[in-house]
């Protein structure tokens, strides 16, 4: 096989492009998001899948996006997440709140195909007062007592960045029990995958690898970054890289100190030659 | 040995778990970052009740199969029993404010913080038979007469579907019981220390208070000797640094 560089997969996300991230504990392409920083992205949308975390700070600070959807944006144990903080009180991006299983639902409306999903809660939530597109409605299935739900729209991501442990020749992507990247997968217009390794043969022909696996139906590129997930966790084959969160909590607190960081962990070119 | 205070709000919240007046909890899911809940239902389940509990955001292992959203759909199938949740802000009628202060959404050019956002409350408030609030930090400026943005509400009018809501609020400094059938906080104990003026003053919104408040309980010493011991153990992987602080253990390298 003859993979594409992690760099030539970020290159072909155009500006304005609505992008979708897992959150840390997710799976999220953290190589693809370093390549997007190198490529020099610009007006960005982003979508955390239903929440987001570095990829999203670092993105944001880099000066790469204009909007987020999400359900929360943190660092976990390492904090707020400063870039994104600093961006939202100097109003150079827009946030759109959502709440976790909303996302869950819009991108499975887009899974199966239809115009909405309806979700239970939310309803007296100023989430609700500040999201136009989310509409509540009578319940028309029930039996005439006042029962109000709301609707959401479904949602398609222009492209999804997901990084798995393997590829197969198929070009299906296993990332185990991680469903939730599955149902991004089948709901947005492109998957771009980053994997640490390309494996032989077709996984879905195994019992026990296909359950993990996403179909190579949904995926549009796969290029291989080892340890392409990291400072976040992939999976049980490396932990999440908590003291490297700490130091780029504590350099991203200013402008300056975020420059640092990217100048020594993602514009240099010894980064650059590990993806 | 004398007692901590996460120790006393971990024994607390395990009692408001086992409260026979509430509905039954058989599985509880726990939040991200949430050492004291987590503490208390593992008190609870190695006192020997039976319960399921969903611990997310483990650093390894994971009680899910189906990704991320599998929560919000046992919850919407009515299977998770008890969740916690907490608040930047939390007011009087037991809204939750999880979004930001000032103008929405929180921390504009115009004023005001930014916290993370409202992650799955304005769901999991409305769907789960009973939630427990939790937040350490008891000031006039986590707990205030009306949250500034509201994440998930208290109470909802007739006739939209809801679950439950909050079953009590723990703090720092002392218990409340919510009543969801007047929207209002009353006083339920006081932990070592206070008083109802203390609290009164530390406390934005108003409450109501019996003519005798208790004292919050101590942990008995069967309560220390699992929360120092099989607690501990079961929680040093997610929680390291909570345990070195409250217990004075480490993970062996």
């Amino acid at each position: 096989m003859n993979a594409p560089t992690v760099d030539a997969l970020a290159a072909t996300v155009p500006d304005g492009a609505l992008v979708a991230l897992p959150p840390d504990n997710s799976l999220p392409s953290l190589a693809l998001a370093r390549a997007l920083v190198r490529r020099g992205a610009k007006r960005l949308r982003l979508l955390g899948v239903p929440v987001s975390g570095f990829a999203t700070d670092l993105l944001i600070g880099a000066g790469c996006v204009a909007e987020v959807e999400t359900s929360a944006v943190s660092l976990g144990e390492a904090g707020f997440a400063p870039r994104f903080t600093a961006a939202l009180k100097a109003g150079t991006i827009k946030v759109r709140d959502a709440t976790c299983p909303a996302i869950h639902s819009m991108l499975q409306a887009t899974e199966k195909g239809i115009p909405f999903m309806p979700l239970r809660g939310i309803i007296g939530s100023d989430i609700l007062r500040n999201r136009p597109d989310w509409r509540v409605v009578p319940n028309p299935m029930g039996d005439g007592v006042p029962d109000p739900i709301v609707l959401l729209p479904a949602l398609s991501p222009d492209v999804a960045l997901i990084h798995g442990a393997m590829a197969d020749e198929a070009g299906n992507v296993w990332l185990g029990r991680r469903r939730e990247c599955a149902t991004l997968a089948h709901a947005s217009k492109r998957v771009l995958a980053t994997v640490e390794r390309l494996v032989a043969g077709d996984m879905l022909e195994d019992e026990r690898l296909a359950p993990g696996c996403i179909s190579g139906t949904y995926i549009e590129a796969v290029a291989v970054a080892e340890r392409g997930a990291w400072p976040v966790a992939l999976l049980d084959e490396y932990p999440f890289d908590a003291a490297h969160l700490s130091e780029y909590a504590r350099l991203a607190k200013t402008e300056a100190g975020f420059a640092e960081y990217l100048d020594r962990y993602v514009l240099a070119p010894r980064a650059q030659a590990a993806e | 040995m004398t007692i901590k205070l996460e120790e006393r709000l971990a024994a607390t919240l395990a009692r408001l778990i086992l409260d026979p007046a509430a509905p039954p909890a058989r599985h509880i899911a726990v939040g991200a970052a949430s050492p004291m809940p987590a503490a208390a239902c593992w008190l609870v389940k190695k006192q020997g009740h039976p319960i399921r509990l969903s611990l997310l955001h483990k650093r390894s292992g994971n009680p899910f199969s189906e990704g991320s959203r599998e929560l919000f759909d046992l919850t919407g199938q009515g299977r998770i029993d008890l969740f916690f949740l907490g608040g930047g802000q939390i007011d009087g009628q037991a809204n939750l404010n999880l979004v930001g202060t000032g103008e929405w959404p929180g921390g504009s050019a115009q004023g005001g913080v930014r916290f993370p956002g409202s992650f799955g409350s304005a769901f999991m408030y409305f769907m789960t038979p009973r939630t427990i609030l939790f937040r350490e930090e008891h000031s006039p400026r986590v707990l205030v007469p009306q949250v500034d943005n509201i994440s998930a509400p208290g109470v909802s009018a007739p006739g939209v579907f809801r679950r439950g809501t909050a079953q009590a609020l723990v703090t720092g400094r002392c218990v409340f019981a919510f009543h969801p059938d007047r929207a209002r906080f009353s006083l339920a104990s006081l932990h070592p220390g206070e008083t109802v003026e203390s609290i009164r003053a530390a406390t934005g919104f108003d409450f109501d208070v019996a003519e005798e408040v208790p004292q919050t309980p101590d942990p008995t010493e069967a309560e220390l000797a699992l929360l120092r011991g099989p607690v501990c153990d079961e929680m040093l992987e997610t929680y390291p640094e909570f345990c070195a602080r409250v217990f004075d253990r480490k993970l062996a390298a």
